[in-house]
């Protein structure tokens, strides 16, 4: 339960704040393309497009690129500290399987959670969008809401969920792996947490492009 | 009774351990000593099975440990209890759950039994109930040290290593924990190898002492022979205080005056 709020609870209001406001951005962004295109586009497809770019790409990849960040940094340091001063020595000589005791809570907490800030960033997002267009006034809160209300095809959803727990899952590994073989003192721990944020981060984009790929091609 | 036989251990291509065979006993606190560098962690580490020597033999009542597969490994871990340099608490529980976490580990007891037994050590290294739930940063390092040494005997384990106990203590502390691991040697009966070059702790509790030099056995002895011991390495090591250095013109003096009584 601890590692829920560790990993998940505990980037809530980081990702909520993000989400609003890129939501904002995003719809802001669609309006003006749609508004100033040559043929007339409806302005329920604002929020529509907003909705399909939040749910297929910004919530899913670019919040995980995020949680990379915040979380594979405090995997990464909290497992290496754990290493440098002997308390990973400490499990092994108390005949416990140390990778499993330390990393398996964290790669369930990482599955269990990470969907749902996914879902709290999309929610978000889309409130962000609303909220801007009432304060500007650039389309009618009616079209927004009928907008969201447009179908998308269910693989999309598969998609992102897939992408979503293959994403916790490296989240989750790749830093633990980092933290796990330091050897040295607090500055290699510091230096593993910047090599599991690269990493992860690198791991993330390359997975995010196979899946696409894969699932929606 | 652990045993180890021409035990050497190599990394790459450093020989660190070059071939030690000795016994210590149970019963006893048996001491490893050295200078920085001298092998001693690593011999720890080799008896508690963190490291896989190159050869050699280690014999727990013996049984040759280095053949063990991983469940035997295992089985011989739920008797070691150990007590590293730097305490090694876990962070993240308070001084009573880092006692209790072995038991729950490997116990079929019940939560009100572990905390009953964790209490009892806790109490047993002299630390009051107001410790208990506070968490490891919170306490001083020589507390720390306590809560290791009672997580470390929680198991009733039958082999008990510490590596380096007194490191950063004050030398009335270090005293104080030193004389702790020698009774629970006594109480519970255990092996106990204690890494140290703190010449305090050989004096305090060295019944049976190994001096390590570059890998090598140097010297084997108990704390009464050491301060006239007459290998150069050894003399070299003792009396590299001048406290101590003054009690060997002391010795050397009462020695040459009853020779010419």
């Amino acid at each position: 339960m601890r590692e829920v709020y560790d990993l998940g609870m505990s980037s809530v209001g980081l990702v909520s704040f993000i989400s609003l406001f890129m939501g904002a951005v995003t719809a802001i962004q669609m309006a003006q393309n749609f508004q100033g295109a040559d043929i007339p586009v409806p302005n329920y497809y604002i929020s529509y497009a907003t909705k399909v770019v939040l749910i297929l790409e910004f919530s899913p990849t670019i919040i995980s690129l995020i949680l990379a960040g915040k979380v594979g940094s405090y995997i990464a340091s909290s497992i290496g500290t754990m290493r440098v001063t002997e308390q990973i020595d400490a499990l092994d000589v108390m005949g416990i399987n140390s990778p499993s005791f330390l990393v398996m809570p964290k790669i369930i907490a990482s599955v269990f959670f990470n969907p749902i800030l996914i879902m709290i960033s999309i929610g978000m997002g889309l409130v962000g969008g609303y909220l801007i267009g009432e304060a500007t006034q650039m389309w009618s809160s009616s079209d927004y809401i009928i907008g969201l209300q447009m179908p998308m095809a269910p693989r999309l959803f598969v998609y992102t969920f897939v992408k979503t727990i293959c994403f916790a899952f490296v989240i989750a590994t790749v830093p633990a792996f980092y933290g796990y073989h330091v050897k040295g003192g607090s500055l290699e721990v510091g230096r593993s947490s910047t090599s599991a944020v690269v990493w992860t981060s690198v791991i993330l984009i390359i997975l995010n492009l196979i899946l696409t790929q894969t699932i929606l091609s | 009774m652990i045993e180890i036989k021409d035990l050497k251990k190599s990394f790459e291509d450093i020989e660190v351990l070059k071939g030690i065979s000795t016994v210590f006993e149970t019963g006893k606190t048996n001491l490893i000593i050295g200078q920085s560098g001298s092998g001693k962690t690593v011999l720890l580490k080799c008896l508690t099975g963190l490291i896989t020597p190159t050869s050699g033999q280690v014999l727990f009542d013996g049984q040759n440990t280095t053949k063990y597969n991983y469940q035997e490994r295992q089985q011989l871990r739920g008797e070691i209890g150990t007590v590293f340099q730097g305490s090694a608490l876990f962070d993240s529980m308070t001084v009573l759950e880092n006692v209790r976490f072995p038991l729950e580990m490997f116990s079929s007891f019940s939560m009100k039994e572990m905390d009953k037994r964790s209490e009892e050590v806790l109490e047993r290294v002299n630390l009051t109930k107001e410790s208990f739930n506070k968490f490891p940063s919170e306490i001083s390092g020589g507390m720390q040290k306590r809560v290791a040494i009672a997580r470390a005997i929680v198991n009733k384990p039958k082999y008990l290593f510490a590596d380096e106990p007194n490191s950063g203590l004050d030398p009335k502390t270090s005293m104080v924990i030193d004389q702790l691991l020698h009774e629970l040697t006594v109480e519970y009966n255990t092996t106990t190898i204690i890494n140290t070059h703190d010449m305090n702790s050989v004096m305090e509790i060295g019944e049976n002492i190994i001096f390590l030099k570059n890998g090598f056995k140097e010297w084997e002895g108990d704390k009464n022979e050491i301060l006239t011991a007459d290998n150069e390495a050894v003399i070299d090591f003792v009396y590299s205080s001048k406290l101590f250095t003054k009690l060997r013109e002391v010795l050397l003096k009462e020695k040459s005056n009853s020779i010419k009584k």
